[in-house]
């Protein structure tokens, strides 16, 4: 069994590692975490985690910019059902499109957009930055054993914008940030969190504990 | 709640190691600041700031060194800041496993700096620090201006306008320090810190000055920063987070307690 975790130039792949390592380890896993840009490596791999940080046209961008890679996380994730987490703006990737600055094509894996977020309350302030909790819609394994809801664990978040216009059964979690914060998604064999669960701590190194030992 | 206040301790790095060591537990080194950080993380702390002050820039690849261990250890946002000039001193720096990079006299001397790192990476790691002093007088309106240089130089620079400037070029938060109050334990400059996140859309972290567990309530309540930043108050154990959040938390403010014992 192995775990890549896409690089593509975007963001903090160091902290996604380490968190992967330390709960492969923990949970007895017998699991390598490889780092890679090699589509081949993510055609092989049993399962993928697709980070990102910045712009989604950058991300889209860096993404398109390794050749064969969207093909090969396709064809493993689409197609053969590989286990997939998203994070962040890796996560907001599977939607449709994205509308920060221009409008750009996503991967299409989920129906939606990834739109400004826009808390009713004018003295919240953009970028979204520090830790919520997060209202869980339904059961998954992912979040086995995590408190959730107003006296759970808080999640840490770090953006701007957020996946809107989706399907309900893609929610898997909202935060409250002055008005709904979509946190979590999933389908089939994939998830995507829109916070980082990287730097979340327990919630965040459960989940990712959770996420290696998923078999969806 | 919608958001949560942020208690961050800061941590000063110079060559590698933490200046005065960090006091409240019993380190096996108090001055590495791995463990440093160790010990806050499993304190509740929200946040952790590194302060590089390492006077050489051939010393930087240390700084890098200790941002790597800690991300491999703590799995919570780390912010670094201190001595960043170049684009590649800040992909140097996130590839590390920072999450924000702090910018200070380099976006003084050019704020176009500001915009091309947040182009290059995202407002969301962008955090521009700003070192204020007030220079009205007693009487006059209040005005504060950018100082340089651990608060000896000053620039001519309005703190506010300055705020507004670097935020509209990418700055996703700032980290503001009252270089009045700064080591005097008398408090934040609440007024400073009022003025700054009345002006901008992005988060305003308060700094400098905190003495009681009162000036961390007011810093959020009458300052309206987002986040609270103290380094002595903790290192010396006068405070510990756990002490800090319960009190924020009796004042009536947003607080996460997770991992908050006893």
């Amino acid at each position: 069994m192995s775990v890549a975790i896409v690089d593509y130039g975007s963001g903090n792949l160091h902290s996604a590692q380490k968190a992967c390592e330390r709960m492969a380890r923990e949970r007895g896993l017998n699991v390598p975490v490889l780092v890679t840009a090699d589509p081949d490596s993510v055609r092989r791999a049993d399962r993928i985690v697709l980070p990102g940080v910045g712009a989604f046209a950058d991300c889209k961008a860096g993404l398109a910019g390794v050749p064969g890679m969207i093909e090969a996380l396709t064809e493993a994730v689409r197609g053969r059902g590989r286990p997939f987490l998203g994070i962040c703006v890796g996560m907001q990737l599977m939607a449709g499109r994205g509308l920060e600055k221009d409008t750009t094509a996503g991967l299409g894996w989920v129906p939606g957009d990834i739109d400004l977020i826009r808390p009713a309350d004018p003295a919240l302030k953009i970028p979204h930055m520090g830790w919520n909790t997060l209202n869980v819609t339904r059961d998954h394994p992912v979040l086995a054993g995590i408190p959730t809801g107003p006296d759970g664990l808080h999640a840490y978040f770090v953006h701007s914008y957020h996946l809107t216009a989706t399907a309900d059964d893609v929610v898997l979690a909202e935060a409250d940030y002055g008005s709904r914060v979509t946190a979590m998604i999933a389908r089939d064999t994939m998830v995507g969190t829109q916070f980082h669960p990287e730097k979340s701590q327990t919630l965040g190194l459960s989940l990712i504990g959770n996420f290696l030992e998923w078999r969806p | 709640m919608t958001f949560k206040v942020r208690i961050i301790p800061c941590l000063d790095v110079k060559d590698g190691r933490v200046v005065k060591g960090v006091q409240f537990v019993d380190l096996i080194d108090a001055g590495d600041p791995v463990e440093a950080a160790k010990a806050y993380d499993a304190a509740g702390a929200d946040e952790l700031t590194f302060l590089d002050i390492t006077a050489s820039s051939d010393d930087r690849r240390t700084m890098f060194d200790v941002v790597t261990r800690t991300a491999e250890a703590c799995f919570m946002p780390l912010t670094v800041g201190g001595g960043v000039r170049t684009v590649e001193d800040i992909r140097a720096l996130l590839v590390s496993g920072a999450d924000k990079v702090s910018i200070n006299t380099a976006a003084v001397n050019d704020r176009a700096f500001v915009g091309r790192a947040a182009d290059k990476f995202g407002n969301q790691c962008i955090v521009v620090a700003i070192d204020a002093k007030r220079v009205s007088a007693a009487g006059e309106a209040d005005r504060w201006e950018i100082f340089t240089h651990g608060g000896r130089k000053p620039t001519g620079i309005d703190a506010v306008a300055y705020a507004r400037e670097v935020v509209g070029l990418g700055a996703g938060e700032i980290l503001l320090t009252s270089m009045d109050r700064d080591g005097t334990k008398s408090g934040f400059d609440l007024a400073l810190t009022r003025a700054v996140a009345d002006a901008v859309p992005v988060p305003v972290i308060a700094s400098g000055g905190v003495g009681t567990l009162d000036h961390f309530v007011d810093g959020v309540a009458q300052g309206g920063a987002t986040g609270v930043l103290a380094a002595s108050v903790f290192h010396f154990g006068t405070f510990t987070i756990g002490e800090v959040k319960r009190h924020m938390q009796a004042a009536g403010l947003p607080i996460r307690m997770d991992g908050i014992t006893g």
